[in-house]
């Protein structure tokens, strides 16, 4: 075990059990204290920008900060009853909600859709994964830059198609839903490839026999796809749709840059104002405002809690009742 | 259940076994050739729509910045690239109002230095989590995949006011600090390492008179080596992306590339002929490391599924 036993000794004779002696207890504490350094500096890092900020948060939405002086007076629960007072705040938490219910739900099934269709036995295997994953190396600040122009009110390539086949041009940039819709695209153009990759890696680890019985059972390919592919994917989408939420509630480059012509970000009206861009307004724009930044940060923490948990219920719900039809 | 007698049936040497396992070894497979059955246009033509919406919206830029100032309002797009690229790309590095080159640099360094620390600092834990016996190893190690679903994006607040109290705003060094180790990586390198690393090795290490970082250096970390290389392509692309944290903490002056990309909209350049130059060559550097290393993340993508 030890590192001197196995060297000859260099020394005189007589100092050498001294020396052994204490290389020995160098080598226990190097077995002993080794582990913990080696994982110290993750644990240290999180505690000084992760989890200290998130508590300091919740200690800042109770004062009056002022950044000159850097302390605050103490006011309460007075910042959560502003935020909360705020028409911006709830159309914020109308939009946050939305922009995700948008891009998260067509976008799970369009991965789905994908994830089956690279598993099974197609040509050229490597070649669409690679293509499906293109999006996600463009830069989210760079996807809103080329989608907010294909999104164009006036000259705008989708309008210019649109009204090509017929259709009117859709307000992309003044009206709520069309916005969000173009918002709620970009982040779909990033991720759906990389969620369609994530699943197609749950569906590899299902055993092949259970489709070979449900084929010899006479199950076609959607019944396959729903009785078995779906209920066998539930660790892979409950991961899928957690990260999708604490991402998509997040929601920041996008709307932030999606229109340059007003001066604080989110639209005019608010059409496409999101609670990360909120609280980023009210932090940065409003001569730091921290503490109702800060209130802002807590209610979107708890959203995003109280989201994660509704999504964790709908998926454990649909994957059991799909189990269970099953038997 | 077996009324067509099969010749290949009865010429198996199966075939002495029974009727039944037979009938059901021939269903079996012919449920397996169902299975293995390629699929039909369908399923290329959906493909082929997937992969248009990845590329056109890249290629409708490439038209525009190749173009000039009139191009973005030309109701009839050319099908080719012009010719004006690389004049709309000088434009924007040569710019006075946008440091585009001092943004391509601040992003190289901060990419780079982040994804070579992240490596080494989860290489180092994995390794401990993996093969190294502490107490409150279990606890530690599930505290640590606790932690991937913490928000700490919501900790902006109080992250800045120690920025600011460090001196440190406006710096590089509030942008990499804050990286330079995460818990997915530890998460990622555990899991290679306990199952690349055989403990033997280690032990042979130990013996041989390496001590406890020395054994690291040259046994874990070597091993290690497929799954550090991945960590660090994905940690450089998500550094090189990054916005939000670097938006807040750098000045207009002195940004990296998301943010300079962000200056460039905003009203500096009326132009977006120039403005989607900036938005290519800003792209240019992760789609060479997708040309090289894109076969890599897909596999990267699809282990960390199957893993996490």
């Amino acid at each position: 075990m030890t590192t001197t036993t196995l060297r000859p000794p260099k020394g005189p004779i007589e100092r050498s059990p001294r020396r052994i002696a204490f290389s020995q207890k160098l080598s226990r504490w190097d077995i002993k204290l080794s582990p913990y350094l080696y994982i110290s500096p993750f644990f240290i890092l999180f505690a000084v920008v992760g989890l200290f900020p998130l508590i300091y948060t919740g200690y800042i939405s109770l004062l009056d900060w002022d950044p000159i002086r850097h302390s605050g007076k103490f006011m309460g629960l007075d910042n959560f009853a502003w935020v909360l007072g705020q028409t911006q705040f709830w159309l914020a938490l109308r939009n946050t909600i939305s922009i995700f219910l948008l891009s998260a739900v067509p976008q799970l099934i369009i991965a789905l859709a994908i994830a089956a269709v690279l598993d099974s036995n197609i040509r050229a295997k490597t070649f669409w994964r690679m293509g499906v994953l293109l999006p996600y190396i463009v830069m989210p600040v760079a996807v809103a830059l080329i989608f907010s122009k294909l999104f164009s009110n006036d000259y705008g390539l989708i309008n210019t198609l649109l009204s090509d086949i017929g259709l009117p041009k859709v307000g992309w940039h003044t009206d709520v839903i069309p916005s969000q819709i173009a918002i709620a695209t970009m982040v779909n153009f990033r991720w759906t490839g990389y969620n369609a990759l994530i699943l197609l890696a749950g569906m590899q680890a299902i055993p092949r026999d259970l489709y070979e019985s449900a084929a010899i059972d006479g199950a076609g390919r959607f019944r396959r796809f729903f009785s078995i592919t779906i209920p066998q994917l539930r660790p892979t989408l409950i991961f899928v749709i957690i990260t999708a939420t604490i991402g998509g509630l997040q929601i920041f480059d996008e709307p932030q840059l999606f229109d340059s012509s007003s001066t604080v970000a989110g639209g005019a009206s608010q059409q496409w104002l999101t609670l990360t861009v909120y609280l980023h307004n009210v932090g940065w724009y409003q001569n730091g405002k921290y503490g109702r930044a800060a209130a802002i940060a807590w209610l979107l923490f708890l959203l995003i809690v109280v989201i994660g948990l509704i999504n964790l219920a709908i998926t454990r719900r649909i994957a059991n009742n799909d189990a269970r039809r099953n038997r | 259940m077996t009324t067509t007698p099969d010749l290949e049936a009865v010429a198996a040497p199966a075939g002495a076994l029974g009727a039944a396992p037979i009938a059901s070894v021939r269903r079996s497979r012919r449920a397996r050739a169902l299975l293995n059955q390629r699929p039909g246009w369908v399923a290329y033509g959906f493909l082929a729509a997937v992969l248009a919406g990845a590329i056109l919206p890249l290629y409708w830029a490439l038209l525009i910045a190749s173009g000039d100032s009139s191009s973005l309002n030309n109701q009839d797009l050319p099908w080719w690239p012009g010719g004006n690229f690389f004049e709309n790309a000088l434009k924007v590095l040569e710019s006075d109002r946008v440091p585009f080159w001092k943004a391509v640099l601040n992003s190289l360094i901060v990419s780079t230095v982040v994804s070579a620390s992240v490596v080494f600092f989860s290489t180092l834990a994995g390794y401990a989590f993996a093969k190294l016996r502490f107490r409150g190893k279990r606890a530690l190690f599930v505290f640590v995949i606790a932690t991937t679903a913490v928000p700490t994006q919501l900790g902006v607040v109080p992250l800045f006011i120690i920025m600011s109290q460090l001196g440190w705003t406006g710096t590089l060094g509030a942008v990499i600090v804050p990286g330079l180790v995460t818990a997915f990586g530890v998460f990622w390198m555990t899991q290679y390492i306990s199952q690349a690393l055989p403990d033997e090795l280690i032990e042979a290490g130990r013996v041989d008179g390496a001590n406890m970082f020395l054994t690291f250096w040259y046994i874990g970390f070597p091993a290690a080596r497929p799954a550090a290389a991945m960590l660090a392509l994905f940690t450089f692309i998500a550094t090189w992306t990054n916005f939000f944290w670097p938006f807040i903490v750098l000045n207009p002056s002195d940004p990296t590339l998301p943010v300079a990309l962000s200056l460039l909209q905003s009203n500096y350049f009326v132009d977006y002929s120039i403005v989607l130059a900036g938005v290519l060559i800003a792209t240019l550097p992760l789609l060479l490391l997708f040309i090289f290393a894109g076969k890599q993340l897909v596999a990267g993508i699809m282990q960390g599924a199957v893993k996490g």
